[in-house]
């Protein structure tokens, strides 16, 4: 009788904490709710200004289109220069980021004792909290000056200190993302692979770093995905002069830097040019997510391997 | 207890040849013994068992006679462990070479995330073996009884066996490197008992060709595939002798408790 009593509903007490429960599960699901909606709105404001952007220029103009001159007639709305302009930062940026991030965290994670360990992880995500526009300074005062000396031909305003430093900062994201991943291969894979007589550089390369790969490269996306979205400090460093040049000597611009260039400027809301923000802020949505869904793909992956 | 002297009788008892030869050997982790003055014989082509309860220093024992314990930080090893008569916790001794002769075989099967095949292979592999590695694969999977179950899905992942066949794969391929010594810890523990039959038979078959030495919890186990039996107990050496004088007649009172499961 006295347990009935008490899980009676109607009983006052129960009342009181049920509404308060779903009071707070309320909140719980709202507060989630404010950045699923935001997303929403963002991804339909995207789409809504594309749209407009599209009735007037022909999709194909657009992405397969050679010059950039949305703001001096005669206009031209061809996307590759800026396109290529963010691949040449992002290109150069992994091709200093991955090897110096892979090593780092091969050294970490097998050859680093867990002193040096817990010194060198707090740097490396001390690196990855530096805001980027210092990064971007770090480039026009100190980066560009230096390469100058060894290409004296390079402009103020160039790729390859733009790429250099979007590569410095995404490299603690890889070092400490490839960290994880081999880390979590288990002691004993590495225990049989010593156990048939391997060295630890055979462990490494042959049995941990190949267990990890899905986690390693997932990192490698991750970073290249930041690169591919950095603003601050590559339009600082690399400049704004849309341009289609095979040498990393001359100042290019990305598509995260006309972003900027346009929400800067005195461009009025709802001309063509207003527009193209959106166009281009699109193409750069869809990179980017394309790139973060492979690359939860390959983490998954790697889960479920040591999962069971 | 007066375990040091456990070891003597024994060496007279066959005539058989000792591939280790363990002297006073002490094993502390930062400080803390984990084993204590252990001394005892590894007798050629016979199968030795090393039980005892949990925690009482037989796999950090059994770690030692492959220097698997170099990878624990702050480990100190004092005493003498000689293999063919040469002291193998010297400095000078490379222990990725010690390794390739003696195997081993670990409580979980842990085969690599590749196909079957590279299992085998990948020992062999790297320490440049010339043969043939088809051969070489092939022979090891019969000596491991897993060849009839495995020889059409070479290019499967191991991943893909069941733990039984796994752990065979696991001994296949500890066996591939010709070792003179096999190392197993408790490597039934994780089987169902079926699978576990299965790897006694084969630790029997196997040591007509190998020198095997096994930690088990399993007392029924040690008693069925073991010619000789190491009662461990804190640390510490309490007997050893042939399995049937530890199983039907030990000297020590802790050990016929033990085997008698009166505790443990």
């Amino acid at each position: 009788m006295k347990i009935a009593m008490t899980l009676n509903k109607s009983n006052g007490k129960n009342t009181r904490s049920t509404w308060l429960e779903k009071l707070i599960v309320g909140t719980l699901a709202g507060c989630t709710l404010i950045s699923v909606i935001t997303t929403v709105v963002i991804i339909l404001m995207l789409g809504k200004e594309s749209a407009v952007f599209f009735t007037q220029i022909p999709f194909l103009d657009f992405i397969l289109g050679t010059r950039w001159v949305p703001l001096l007639e005669p206009t031209s709305y061809g996307v590759l220069p800026l396109v290529w302009g963010t691949l040449l930062i992002t290109f150069g940026a992994s091709l200093i980021a991955i090897p110096i991030g892979l090593c780092s965290a091969i050294y970490l994670s097998e050859y680093a004792s867990s002193r040096m360990r817990s010194i060198v992880k707090p740097i490396l995500e001390l690196l990855a909290g530096i805001p980027t526009v210092v990064y971007g300074y770090f480039a026009l005062t100190f980066v560009t000056p230096l390469l100058k000396t060894i290409f004296p031909s390079i402009q103020v305003f160039n790729a390859l200190s733009g790429a250099i430093v979007v590569g410095i900062m995404i490299l603690p994201m890889i070092a400490t993302l490839s960290d994880n991943a081999l880390s979590a291969v288990p002691r004993s894979l590495r225990e049989g692979a010593y156990a048939l007589g391997a060295t630890s550089f055979e462990v490494t390369t042959k049995v941990v770093v190949p267990a990890a790969l899905s986690g390693v490269m997932s990192s490698f996306l991750l970073a290249i995905s930041r690169a591919i979205g950095e603003t601050m400090a590559v339009t600082l460093a690399a400049g704004a002069t849309p341009n289609m040049s095979l040498t990393f000597l001359e100042s290019i611009q990305t598509m995260t830097a006309f972003i900027v260039q346009i929400s800067l400027g005195d461009t009025p809301a709802g001309g063509i040019a207003y527009q193209t923000l959106f166009a281009v802020a699109s193409l750069l949505f869809l990179i980017t997510l394309v790139l973060n869904i492979i690359s939860q793909w390959l983490m998954n992956r790697y889960r479920e391997v040591y999962d069971e | 207890m007066t375990s040091e002297s456990k070891t003597t009788p024994i060496a007279n008892y066959h005539g058989s040849e000792s591939v280790l030869e363990l002297r006073d050997v002490s094993i502390c982790y930062s400080g803390n013994p984990a084993v204590q003055n252990v001394s005892l014989n590894i007798f050629k082509y016979n199968v030795t068992s090393i039980i005892g309860p949990s925690g009482c220093g037989k796999s950090t024992l059994l770690r030692s006679l492959n220097r698997m314990n170099d990878f624990i930080a702050d480990v100190t090893i004092e005493g003498s462990i000689k293999f063919d008569g040469v002291e193998l916790t010297g400095k000078e001794i490379d222990p990725v070479l010690l390794r390739r002769r003696v195997g081993m075989v670990f409580q979980k099967p842990n085969p690599f995330p590749k196909s079957i095949y590279k299992n085998i292979a990948w020992g062999p592999g790297i320490n440049g073996y010339e043969g043939s590695m088809d051969d070489l694969v092939e022979h090891s999977l019969v000596q491991a009884a897993l060849w009839d179950e495995v020889k059409d899905r070479l290019q499967d992942s191991a991943l893909s066996l069941s733990g039984g066949q796994q752990q065979r794969l696991c001994i296949a391929r500890a066996l591939a490197m010709a070792p003179d010594v096999l190392l197993m810890d408790e490597p039934c523990s994780a089987l169902d008992p079926i699978s576990t039959s299965r790897i006694e038979d084969l630790i029997f078959a196997l040591k007509s060709k190998y020198t095997i030495v096994i930690v088990t919890h399993n007392m029924q186990q040690a008693a069925r595939i073991s010619d000789y039996t190491a009662f461990m107990e804190s640390g510490k050496l309490v007997e050893f002798d042939i399995t049937n004088q530890i199983f039907t007649n030990p000297t020590e009172k802790r050990t016929e408790e033990y085997v008698t499961g009166r505790f443990g």
